[in-house]
């Protein structure tokens, strides 16, 4: 007798017996099917709640049940292994739910003001008894404030992971480091009142007869500095991820080192520098806080990011959730979805063409 | 055209770690030579030494002087990819790049170093595939990923990137290790056949290998743990497995160590 079967018998089968009973799949059917007509004939019987409560006492039974039932005839070791299985998959469910349920509040609110109105006009002369007006001038924002953003945070963000990476040695490199960790957690608002002091009220009066300016350009350097810390941190992450022995693979064949890093090291990681950016990317569409501080909002359409204020389509939902007109919260949500489409097109898009560079297996 | 190696007090360290210890070799153009030893014993950090791999990794310094046909790879004014130009390497585990094809890992090297002619590095590719004994096995499907083929075939394409680039001396890190007898045997005649052209240097745990295609053979070891490794000694390969002159290299190719 091996040590494991005296100290915890049950839980190697012998030599002998290999086999073991199964529950047969209806049982697990018709335990849930117990389980829900208990939890709800207990709960809608006494009247102390509606379908939700109905649902959650109906798992709890169901879990109970099969412990019950499994360990009967499959044994202790087979029982739990059920249960844990159980709740992995309701907590997968649990998870799942809020996202489709976003999903689903913004797809049925938002189709509401999905017509040629919203795309085509800005909110210019719309009074709170008109029932159109639309988002343009907040995408055409949007669009600019986040590009711009993009083609500043980009370059410095991979470079400054790959300086970090493959070259960044001793005390200033681990500064370096320290500062990026440290940015990662700056609130947007921060971000708006930093550009908001320097940019809007220090620098752009040179440019405009001293007067400060807002601009879509002031809230992309905001945007520029959430963007920066992510995307250093995750392609820095996906950098060191390309093994050591490609690089010396290429350092044998004489390749210099910044021809290694461009064309060994970066195609390698690209798609998940992508996915790193692509993420921060959509943290900078949605923010407010600074859009709203440095650009200012605008109801008209504004096509000049350097001059002038401008919206931006968190913003846009951000106003228009709390406006007092019984026509904006359908604004608000068509906005709403609009960003998150514009977000997850961009995404699509980005992902394939990293795939496209590296070879399909 | 090969090239003699001549390594006079050689010393390696990792930051104040001191991993070989004064070791001296020639090495002559077109031979082979194995280098032997236990695990830890610096055989491989000497290899790396050779191409000027060693000081990849952060804090690493030599000691000494390395000549390729008398000219010392450690002068302040050497270009470090040209000597890596000069000796190509191949290593333990394939690594072929995995974004590229086939054909585009074995041209890496001329593409990367600023060859642009199409027509030449076809030829480039199909002259180095036939000398690595890959041509017939790949020649269908150049276009797919260099890391879909099995291990032996990707050592063999790692074996073609390196002599597509002509080095005058091939460096080969235990290049058998992760492979099958059969592979084993495909690598071993080709080092054969890649004896004609170049100066070949092999560190290998597998004697039967290093007395099988080496003409020399240097046997590394370590007193104990800590301790540098030394070059104990180095000698026709012939006479190492026959007749060695150091009790410590009877003891290792005879199984009695330690």
């Amino acid at each position: 007798m091996s040590i494991l079967d005296r100290e915890l018998p049950g839980v190697v089968m012998t030599p002998d017996n290999i086999r073991t009973r199964r529950l047969p799949p209806a049982v697990n059917v018709g335990v849930a099917l117990a389980a829900l007509v208990v939890s709800a004939a207990v709960v809608l019987g006494t009247g102390v709640g509606n379908w939700v409560l109905v649902v959650v006492v109906a798992v709890v039974l169901y879990l109970v049940g099969m412990n019950v039932t499994a360990s009967r005839i499959e044994g202790r070791r087979a029982a739990r292994n059920r249960m844990w299985q159980a709740l992995i998959y309701s907590a997968c469910v649990l998870a799942v739910l809020p996202l489709a349920s976003v999903v689903w509040t913004l797809l049925s609110e938002g189709v509401g003001r999905l017509d040629g109105d919203f795309f085509g006009t800005s909110m210019n002369n719309i009074g709170a008894r008109d029932p159109n007006g639309g988002a343009y001038h907040a995408i055409v924002g949007t669009l600019e404030q986040v590009g711009i953003a993009t083609l500043m945070a980009v370059p410095l963000g991979v470079l400054g992971a790959i300086y970090l990476v493959e070259y960044g040695r001793g005390r200033f490199a681990l500064t370096v480091r320290f500062f990026v960790d440290v940015m990662t957690g700056i609130p947007s608002i921060v971000a708006g009142l930093f550009v908001l002091a320097f940019w809007v009220l220090i620098v752009s009066p040179w440019f405009n007869d001293g007067q400060p300016r807002f601009s879509g350009f002031a809230a992309s350097l905001a945007l520029t500095v959430l963007m920066l810390p992510t995307i250093v941190r995750s392609t820095e992450e996906m950098l060191r991820l390309v093994p050591g022995p490609l690089r010396e693979g290429a350092y044998a064949l004489g390749v210099p080192q910044w021809k290694t890093i461009l064309r060994i090291v970066l195609p390698t990681a690209l798609p998940g520098i992508v996915t790193g950016i692509m993420l921060s990317v959509a943290r900078a569409a949605g923010e407010t806080a600074p859009v709203l501080l440095v650009a200012g909002g605008a109801a008209a359409i504004n096509f000049d990011p350097f001059a002038g204020n401008q919206s931006s389509l968190a913003l846009f939902v951000y106003q228009q959730a709390g406006d007092a007109s019984k026509y904006a919260p359908a604004r608000a949500w068509t906005a709403a979805l609009t960003l998150v489409t514009i977000v997850l097109v961009l995404t699509i898009a980005a992902k394939l063409l990293a795939r496209r560079n590296s070879l399909s297996r | 055209m090969a090239k003699r190696i001549e390594a006079s007090n050689v010393s390696s360290y990792y930051g104040s770690f001191k991993a070989i210890d004064n070791v001296s070799m020639t090495v002559e153009p077109k031979s082979i030579t194995a280098l032997i030893g236990p695990s830890g014993c610096g055989k491989s950090t000497f290899l790396r030494s050779i191409n000027r791999m060693h000081e990849v990794l952060p804090g690493t310094r030599i000691e000494g002087r390395l000549t390729i046909d008398d000219q010392n790879i450690y002068d302040p004014d050497v270009d470090v990819t040209a000597v890596r130009r000069m000796i190509g390497m191949v290593f333990q585990r394939p690594n072929p790049f995995p974004t590229m094809s086939i054909y585009e890992n074995v041209i890496a090297g001329l593409k990367l170093n600023g060859v642009k002619k199409k027509s030449l590095l076809d030829d480039a590719a199909e002259q180095s595939l036939r000398s690595a004994n890959l041509w017939e096995e790949v020649k269908d499907r150049l276009g797919r990923p260099g890391a879909g083929l099995s291990g032996g075939q990707q050592q063999r394409l790692c074996i073609a990137r390196t002599i597509a680039v002509e080095p005058q001396v091939v460096l080969m890190d235990e290049p058998c290790s992760a492979l099958d007898p059969i592979s084993t045997l495909a690598i071993e005649d080709l080092m054969f056949k890649l004896k004609d052209r170049f100066t070949i240097i092999i560190v290998t745990h597998n004697m039967q290998q290093a007395a099988r295609v080496s003409d020399k053979t240097g046997f590394f070891s370590i007193d104990k743990t800590g301790d540098p490794g030394r070059l104990i000694e180095y000698d026709d390969t012939q006479k190492i497995f026959s007749n060695p002159a150091q009790k410590k290299t009877e003891d290792y190719i005879t199984g009695r160590f330690g």
